[in-house]
């Protein structure tokens, strides 16, 4: 498929570099996923024409729009907080891009009407954004945004000044709306959730470079960094392989059932690790002792975590808990059966 | 809030500091001739001055917005090399005296001025012991005033409003236009308020590059200096109880936006 987005952004902030490479296809919507810092919203002001590019090329459609200010650049953006103008009513702020366009004040405020529909507010376009509710406001920026009828349409953590619950309503509906869109969709978050749910493709980007980029489910079977090992709730090393033995440290080892050689990655969840008072018997090949050093928390059970040879995170039940005296500095000893590890190629 | 068990060395002060910005207005209200007050109102010298000084102060505004909100927004948006200096220029008039600004502005615009003598080759016009220059006056002293308030209100309006109008198309006038000054109105609004009062005043610098004609450079403050000067206490006091009204009166219309503490 032919790329409508092609860019390499490249910005300095001091001692920061951003350095990276996007690749978004008509209709794709690509979420650039990382922690606070890593860069995603210097990456989302290069591409709207906010922050200067220091090197890299951007075009989109086939046009060169590098040196394009931001208001002859054909985007539309939902900024984190919204930025709704707050002299405006709904219906004008939705028609404030029309008219810029150069569409009449009818034909702008048809489109902003329309728009409004869309999202399920026509009947509060009278409404000043101080009048809204979170969600609506949500709402309002995004017909805003797309009511320029954008070729990228750049999200900034769209769903971040949202409580719980209306974040999971708005999310399902967002959802509906950028699939609808046919150009391409850029959003940017920290949630994994909001990625997973909304994107066809996320890009990782940790201290301004990609580290991985994929669909969810090789990244969430094949986490190539702590933080996204973190983010699908893994527990991720790195080590080198021979066969089905990972060596992760000196004299510490994994055995998968998977088979790799050279540097290798070897993932399992939480869930997968037992833990037992005492040295087990039996069928788990890899077993280890370990001091636990923190107890949360998780769901309806407890997540555990443990120093040893290898830090490592455990989900046990509360019954499990009871049975063995959770404390910090206890000793245990972990289990993990080979067959629920995965274990991948660290180069490719 | 606790207001029992006032120190005394605090209260004695304050109370006589009260005191000493209302004696004055208290004794200009005893002077004032009310059974005569309305045909000393009535009079064409009044009428005159009043018109006078509502007319220049009012353009003097108009000029000082003109020049000085594009001024403000320049200092608050656009970084460019020299804008402290820039700043700390503009509040110069500020703290100069007044009669310092008159004696400069003739300097510049007099008919034999920097400036004043090319406008006078080129264009035939002479500011000095105008009305024109009635405005002229006021407006240098006056304009620091909208300048410093609007900046404040620029920058105290988030920008990024502006980055989201680029996005959607706008161009940087038209977002100035159509979202950075209805966003910045009330300062504006209030500067301008400001602004007014301190045309409506001004004395030093009109006195020295305007002169004092009536009918042509003869605003209030003027007039009143004036009759005081010719013995005519009552007539002093009539013209600076209509400067008083107004100033109560602007007083009156700022004091949720300036007198508010926070």
């Amino acid at each position: 498929m032919t790329a409508l987005l092609d860019a390499r952004l490249v910005v300095r902030r001091g001692t920061f570099l951003l350095d990276i490479e996007l690749r978004i296809a008509p209709g794709e919507t690509v979420a650039l996923l990382g922690p606070n810092g890593a860069g995603k919203t210097t990456a989302l002001r290069a591409l709207a024409g906010l922050a200067a590019l220091d090197d890299g090329h951007l075009r989109l459609d086939g046009r060169d729009i590098r040196d394009d200010p931001p208001e002859r650049r054909p985007i539309g953006v939902v900024f984190q907080d919204y930025l709704l103008f707050p002299h405006l009513t709904a219906r004008d702020n939705v028609a404030f891009g029309p008219r810029r366009q150069g569409q009449d004040r009818k034909q702008a405020y048809g489109v902003a009407d329309r728009w409004l529909d869309r999202v399920g507010l026509a009947d509060h376009g009278r409404r000043k954004p101080r009048h809204l509710s979170g969600g609506q406001a949500q709402r309002v920026a995004l017909a805003r945004a797309l009511a320029v009828d954008p070729t990228l349409l750049l999200l900034d953590e769209p769903l971040a000044a949202l409580d719980a619950r209306t974040r999971l309503e708005t999310r399902g509906e967002l959802r509906r709306h950028l699939s609808a869109h046919p150009g391409a969709t850029l959003l940017v978050t920290h949630d994994p959730l909001d990625a997973l749910v909304l994107a066809d493709r996320l890009v990782i980007v940790e201290q301004g470079r990609v580290v991985q980029e994929g669909d969810a489910a090789t990244i969430t079977a094949r986490p190539r960094t702590d933080y996204v090992a973190r983010l699908v709730g893994l527990n991720l090393y790195r080590g080198h392989g021979d066969g089905h033995t990972v060596t992760i440290t000196d004299g510490f080892a994994l055995t998968s059932t998977d088979s790799v050689d050279g540097d290798a990655f070897v993932a399992f969840p939480p869930a997968a690790v037992a833990l037992h008072p005492a040295r087990p018997d039996g069928s788990p090949r890899n077993t280890w002792p370990a001091v636990l050093a923190d107890v949360q928390r998780h769901g309806d059970n407890l997540r555990v975590r443990l120093d040893g040879p290898i830090s490592v995170a455990a989900d046990i039940t509360p019954a499990a808990a009871a049975h063995l005296h959770l404390e910090p500095g206890r000793e245990l000893w972990v289990a993990v059966k080979a067959a629920e590890t995965r274990a991948y190629p660290g180069d490719g | 809030m606790r207001t029992a068990r006032v120190p005394v060395p605090l209260l004695l002060p304050a109370g006589l500091g009260l005191i000493f910005l209302l004696l004055p207005l208290a004794g200009l209200l005893a002077r004032t001739p009310w059974s005569t007050l309305p045909a000393r109102l009535a009079e064409p010298r009044v009428v005159e001055a009043l018109r006078l000084s509502l007319l220049t102060s009012t353009l003097a505004t108009v000029l000082c917005l003109v020049l000085g909100v594009p001024l403000a927004w320049m200092l608050a948006r656009v970084s460019f090399p020299g804008r402290r200096l820039v700043r700390a220029l503009i509040t110069v008039p500020l703290v100069l005296p007044p009669v310092v600004g008159g004696i400069a502005l003739l300097l510049a615009l007099g008919r034999r001025g920097l400036a004043g003598q090319w406008l006078d080759a080129t264009f035939g016009i002479t500011l000095p012991f105008t009305t024109a220059g009635v405005v002229i006056a006021e407006s240098f002293v006056a304009l620091p005033f909208l300048v410093i308030a609007v900046e404040g209100a620029l920058r105290g309006a988030d920008s990024r409003f502006e980055e989201a109008a680029a996005t959607l198309g706008s161009t940087r006038w038209t977002t100035f236009t159509h979202v950075t000054l209805p966003l910045v109105a009330p300062g504006i609004a209030a500067g301008a308020v400001l602004c007014w009062a301190r045309a409506l005043g001004e004395f030093g610098a009109t006195i020295t590059f305007a002169g004092n004609y009536p009918g042509i450079t003869q605003t209030m403050p003027l007039a009143v200096y004036q009759t005081m000067e010719s013995g005519d206490l009552e007539g002093a006091v009539v013209l600076s109880l209509i400067l008083l009204v107004v100033s109560v009166a602007i007083l009156a219309g700022l004091r949720d936006r300036w007198l508010t503490a926070p």
